[in-house]
């Protein structure tokens, strides 16, 4: 097996250095060859190892494949942890990796940089996995910041574009600040384990839980809330979390494949992974587990309301994978984490969908995004509309839809989680409210292209057709699980014991345990049609219809009369403002005196120039010994000869007294 | 230790002080009449023409060369040949195997050309 | 006569000769190998003369393979206690070969381009070889010295090898005077340790060293001899030769004078010091001290100052020289791994950058200026990536091998307690690293002063390739090497 591993991720690893380096020389339909077959092998063999573990119920593997360096006994090493909970995750990030490497062929056609972008994807393939596979936090964090790089240089593919290297600027600032308290989180672990290997800091958990530290003289904090605070932290950078959440609607500046792939199914799940995988920890801190919920119950339902106002339909989509992250956030805060990991996956598969599905629509629309100059495309793209609909459908939780399972479950566990505090039933409401404004802003995206008047100018109207196979193959081989996973998995994922060996849950937490078992027809039984979520979701649907499809003026009106609260929606509650204008002028007045002054004046002026100029000019002195003539080099040969002599035959002592 | 090397040092003395002794009774003793026909440079009976670290031809130092390489070996032989009947085969193989050595280097002249004079 | 007698052989002395002959195997066919490819080299003319490339060739690899069945971890003391067949030696033989292989491969098209492509060079290299083999299995004086001079002999003839260039006869010129000083002093220093000890073999002499540490003669002995191994290994104060030797002889030349000579003075320098000299460490431990920190600030520091390649890696090669005396300095069989893996992974990293200068030059250009790297990006960006490899391994930048080289002689020079030494060390590094870096600043972001795509021979690219990721991949895996130097030390 260890084999196996190793070649799943080192196989996307080549695809990318071959495309990278040698992009000119392969061709373009080289480059897009060899990374499909690179990622093509990794899926395949993703499956596999599904099967082994999941399956075949194959043993936990864990070891490391090398050791970089051991000091002190802290090994820092690469190495392998797979289980169910990596297994699945290998098979979401390579299964919807390869579908976006054959999209794109469609995709960036006419693009320049097509061999870059394929090197970058498969890259990027790797690096998910490298961070999902790892067996230790050094890996973890590798992978974690190779992810966010080459998030960076995706959304600013289109490095012309000013808005586009804007958006990957402001992505990977926000990123440095969620990674700070990430990389404070592993140093707190590194601290107080002694270990950066998953499996000794779970095994040791007892021995720190009781622990106190004192970072502020006088004020004492639990040291495991802190490490797991940290981590989320780091969490809430990479899963787009409120506050850190401004980067994700702006990396879709990025081409479209992007933010399918990175932007929705993948890299903004590793958050969620993350504290997935950290669960031993996170069971010891109920004041962790409380934060972790409020943000993500937060960010579940305000994010949703920004899903209104957005014109642009990739901006919709973001705003409702923000939201959804929230969902599967509340979810690991009230210990459901089978729930969260579970709708990660269901929503890996019809986000990608929908994204795919917007990208299709543009492709059409000949690269036009305002929702307002659509309407009426279900006629001309039959494809496309049908598995859009699926995904819009997945994603409010209709039954029998794989969202269903997965948000039902997470609204549940958290309505009967045993957290005694107001955070609980504040989540609750927010995401119960969560569902209809889900089912709302989707269904008006969805009315809003598929159906209604035809707004689009006569030039574009005349050139609409279905996009080419490798645009809808994919589509449809993504609407297939956005409709049947969650029915298949739901049983084995949320009640029963498939991430027993992955996942810790205290007997305390949990809820998964406390809700009633049931299979996927019963708990479609249970909700139709009196439970609320669903109620809700269908409300939101028809209001939808009501509003943008049958009296388009009502919507128009609520504008007029709400002008505050919508300016406060399209300015993003803002959140941007507040960064751009408070935040970062202080942040660059600060570091401006600095340089000035510590920089500039001290560092560079005094330390680095200074030594530099004094090497450079003992540099040429020196050189000046080296005359070319062989006299003077037999002389300082001797020199040196009777130097040793003196030193040794004679002795320093002696020397000194002479001369003093 | 060092009492060995007495002779060598005697030797020196002596040798050096011979030496030493003459040329001084030679400067001392001789008559000293110098004129323009006795002080100029003189060589093999003719006048000198230019300067004497003038160019010459490479070979003469090559074939100079070759002599002493030559030369060197049969200070080896001597000494190998006297006592031949004490060292067996063991020190005639030995000294098949130096020569052949020479031999090889033979070769290289001969065939390079470093033995025609033209 | 009676004389002469008493110092003959004994017939159990020479049948005890013939039966230790098998444990010089490797030194016997090299010897025969030399002498036949000289011979057939007569028989041959301009073009067939590549039968002298892949006969020499050839000989180099059998070698390996001999070697390699003969490797012994087992000292056997041979031939009167003048010579010595151990797992250190055989290890550092086989990197000799293997370098040596690297040369003949990279400068064959250099030679043919340069009318240089003669037998000569090869007979030459190969008899150089033979010496380096005969110093690294010297067990001494007699046989260290003979192995020494058939080597500097032959490296003298190689640098004046283009005999139409003065600049190469000048430096041969200076080679050879300097050569001839150090190698009195060394023969000096050696009389005088003989005069003490009354031996030439290196374990009496230990011995006998061990009886009288302070003896003033052995001192003076032991300075002199320290000076005749620092000019080979090119040490400061006697390093003056080396910037003008490698700047003046072909390259071809300079990166043979560069590359295999220095294992074989590294095993001259183990020998002498340790095997030989071990009783005055606590002497040629400041002495190694003085001249390990001059060579360290020297070659670094005069490095920046330079404009021609070739001449920044000498300095470069006086800097190194300084890190591999630190390990031998510590007198702890550690410092002795660390030198060692030192000595052969910085071999592999000169033989690269002198490979780079070869695969850049062409007919009648010799591409040594640092100014010729300017741009190579735009016009070769693989053998950009090797150079960023070789320059960034030099300078000691992890994951390269170059790093975990001087890691491994500052971890051994802390543990004998010498902390500031390692931190001096550090400092000149990173003056050192200036250098290096610029090389790779011009190739990436300075724009090629000619634009024309560079033809290289075949293999040498896929040599030169080989090489770098040679060095890349011993970085990811130092034990490699490392397991084979701990294992024969």
């Amino acid at each position: 097996m260890p084999s196996v591993y190793l070649w799943i991720v080192l196989a996307p690893l080549i695809g990318s250095i071959i495309a990278g380096l040698f992009g000119k020389v392969i061709g373009r339909s080289g480059a897009h060859w060899v990374t499909i077959i690179g990622v093509g092998i990794s899926c395949l063999l993703s499956l596999v190892v599904f099967k082994h573990h999941v399956m075949d119920g194959g043993a936990v593997y864990n070891d490391s494949v090398y050791i970089w360096l051991e000091t002190e006994g802290i090994k820092f090493h690469i190495g392998f942890l797979v289980d169910n909970l990596t297994a699945m995750m290998m098979v979401v990030v390579t299964f919807v990796s390869l579908m976006v490497h054959i999209y794109t062929i469609g995709y960036m056609h006419d693009d320049p940089g097509y061999q870059r972008f394929f090197s970058y994807i498969s890259l990027f393939t790797f690096s998910m996995l490298m961070l999902v596979m790892s067996n230790n936090f050094l890996q973890l964090f590798f992978g974690w910041e190779a992810v966010g790089l080459v998030s960076y240089l995706l959304i600013g593919f289109w490095f012309k574009k000013s808005t586009a290297t804007f958006a990957n600027l402001k992505a990977f600032l926000i990123n440095r600040v969620g990674d700070f308290g990430f990389i404070l989180g592993i140093a707190a672990v590194l601290m107080y384990f002694g270990s950066l290997d998953y499996k000794t800091v779970f095994e040791n958990v007892d021995k720190v839980s009781g622990l106190q530290m004192e970072v502020i003289e006088g004020v004492s904090w639990s040291v495991m809330t802190f490490i797991c605070i940290g981590l989320f932290i780091g969490a809430m950078g990479k899963s787009a979390q409120v506050p850190l959440h401004v980067w994700l609607p702006d990396s879709m500046e990025g081409p479209t494949p992007i933010s399918a792939l990175i932007h929705a199914a993948t890299m903004v799940t590793a958050g969620i992974f993350m504290v997935a995988r950290m669960s031993p920890l996170y069971e010891l801190s109920e004041s962790a587990l409380l934060f972790v919920m409020f943000i993500g119950a937060t960010t579940a339902l305000f994010m949703g309301f920004l899903g209104l106002v957005q014109n642009d339909i990739k901006r919709v989509v973001a705003y409702s994978t923000l939201s959804q992250l929230g969902y599967m956030t509340a979810a690991l805060g009230a210990s459901a984490y089978a729930a969260g990991i579970f709708h990660l996956m269901t929503h890996a598969f019809f986000k990608a969908l929908l994204f795919l599905g917007a990208g299709s629509v543009i492709i059409a629309m000949h690269h036009e995004q305002d929702m307002r100059k659509m309407g009426g495309l279900r006629k001309y793209m039959p494809i496309t509309w049908i598995t859009s609909l699926i995904g819009s459908l997945a994603l409010i939780g209709t039954p029998f839809f794989a969202g269903f399972y997965s948000k039902d479950s997470i609204i549940l566990a958290v309505g009967n989680s045993d957290l005694n505090s107001w955070v609980q039933s504040y989540a609750y409401y927010a995401l119960l409210a969560g569902v209809f404004f889900t089912a709302l802003y989707s269904f008006r995206m969805y009315f809003m292209v598929f159906h209604g008047k035809e707004r689009m100018d006569e030039h574009t109207r005349s050139h609409l057709h279905e996009t080419p196979w490798v645009v809808t193959v994919p589509l449809i081989a993504l609407a297939i699980p956005s409709i049947f996973i969650g029915a298949y998995f739901v049983e084995d994922m949320v009640f029963g014991d498939f991430f027993k060996s992955a996942i810790y849950v205290a007997p305390a937490h949990d809820v998964l345990a406390s809700l009633p078992k049931d299979d996927w027809l019963s708990m479609v039984t249970h909700a139709v049609p009196f439970s609320m979520p669903f109620i809700l979701a269908l409300a939101g649907v028809v209001v939808a219809w009501f509003f943008w499809m049958k009296r388009p003026d009502i919507p128009a009106m609520l504008e007029e009369k709400f002008k505050w609260l919508h300016t406060l929606l399209v300015e993003k509650y803002y959140a941007d403002h507040l960064y751009i204008k408070l935040i970062a002028p202080f942040g660059r007045w600060l570091g401006d005196k600095l340089w000035r002054w510590g920089d500039v004046k001290i560092i560079d002026g005094a330390i680095v120039n200074g030594s530099a100029k004094t090497v450079g000019f003992v540099a040429s002195k020196v050189r000046n010994i080296q005359t070319g003539f062989l006299y003077t080099y037999a002389f300082t040969m001797i020199v040196g000869l009777v130097v040793l002599i003196a030193v040794f035959v004679y002795g320093w002592d002696k020397i000194i007294s002479t001369l003093g | 230790m060092l009492s060995n090397y007495l002779p060598v040092l005697i030797f020196l003395i002596v040798g050096g002080g011979i030496g030493a002794v003459m040329i001084i009774a030679g400067f001392v003793l001789a008559p000293h009449k110098p004129d323009s026909e006795k002080t100029s440079p003189y060589e093999c009976g003719f006048e000198a023409f230019e300067d004497s670290r003038m160019k010459f031809d490479v070979r003469y130092y090559l074939v100079a060369i070759l002599f002493i390489l030559f030369d060197l070996e049969i200070a080896f032989l001597f000494p190998w040949a006297v006592v031949l009947d004490k060292i067996g085969y063991f020190g005639f193989w030995a000294m098949v195997i130096f020569l052949g050595i020479l031999v090889v280097g033979f070769i290289y002249e001969w065939k390079k050309g470093a033995l025609e004079w033209e | 006569m009676e004389f002469i007698a008493a110092y003959l052989p004994s017939a159990m002395m020479n049948d005890q000769t013939i039966s230790q002959l098998p444990l010089a195997l490797p030194e016997i066919v090299m010897l025969c190998m030399a002498s036949i490819v000289l011979i057939v080299d007569l028989f041959l003319n301009d073009k067939t003369r590549g039968g002298t490339y892949i006969l020499s060739q050839f000989t180099l690899l059998a070698l390996v393979v001999i070697t390699v069945m003969s490797f012994t971890q087992q000292k056997s003391i041979a031939f009167h206690g003048t010579f010595v067949r151990d797992g250190m030696g055989d290890l550092l033989k086989i990197f000799v070969y293997i370098v040596t292989f690297t040369v003949f491969l990279y400068s064959k098209s250099y030679l043919k381009a340069r009318d240089m492509f003669k037998g000569e060079y090869y007979v030459l290299g190969l008899f150089a070889v033979l010496g380096m083999m005969v110093m690294i299995s010297a067990q001494s004086f007699l046989t260290i010295y003979l192995g020494l001079e058939l080597l500097s002999l032959c490296m003298y003839a190689l640098v004046a090898l283009q005999r139409d260039s003065i600049i190469a006869s000048e430096s041969a010129m200076k080679y050879f005077v300097l050569g001839a000083i150090a190698s009195g002093m060394l023969l000096y220093g050696m009389s005088m340790i003989y005069g003490a000890t009354g031996s030439l073999e290196l374990a009496t002499i230990n011995a006998e060293v061990m009886k009288n540490t302070d003896n003033i003669v052995l001192i003076f002995g032991l300075v002199f001899v320290l000076v005749g191994v620092a000019f080979k290994l090119g040490a400061v104060p006697f390093h003056m030769w080396l910037p003008d030797v490698y700047q003046g002889s072909p390259t071809a030349v300079a990166i043979f004078i560069g590359s295999a000579p220095k294992i074989a003075a590294f095993a001259m320098t183990m020998r002498l010091l340790v095997d030989g000299l071990h009783g005055l460490h606590v002497q040629w431990q400041d002495m190694l001290i003085i001249m390990a920190v001059a060579s360290l600030a020297i070659g670094n520091i005069v490095a920046i100052a330079q404009t021609n390649i070739k001449r920044m890696l000498a300095y470069s090669t006086i800097s190194h020289v300084g890190f591999i005396m630190l390990g031998i300095m510590t007198a702890e069989k550690g410092g002795y791994t660390a030198s060692m893996f030192y000595t052969i992974v910085y071999t592999l990293m000169a033989l690269g950058a002198f490979g780079m200068i070869m695969y850049m030059s062409r007919m009648g250009f010799e591409s040594d200026k640092l100014d010729d790297f300017r741009g190579l990006n735009q016009r070769s960006p693989w053998f950009a990536f090797i150079m960023l490899i070789f320059m960034f391994s030099m300078a000691g930048v992890p994951p390269f091998v170059g790093f975990w080289a001087k890691l491994s002689i500052l971890k051994a020079v802390v543990a004998v307690d010498m902390t500031w030494l390692a931190v001096t060390a550090v400092v000149f590094s990173i003056i050192g690293a200036f250098y290096y870096l610029r090389i790779i600043k011009l190739m990436y972001f300075d724009t090629p002063q000619e634009t024309s795509a560079i033809e290289g021979a075949s293999d040498l690219r896929v040599m030169l390739s080989l090489n770098g990721i040679a060095i890349l991949g011993l970085g990811l895996y130092p034990e490699l090497i490392m397991g084979l130097v701990i294992s024969v030390m």
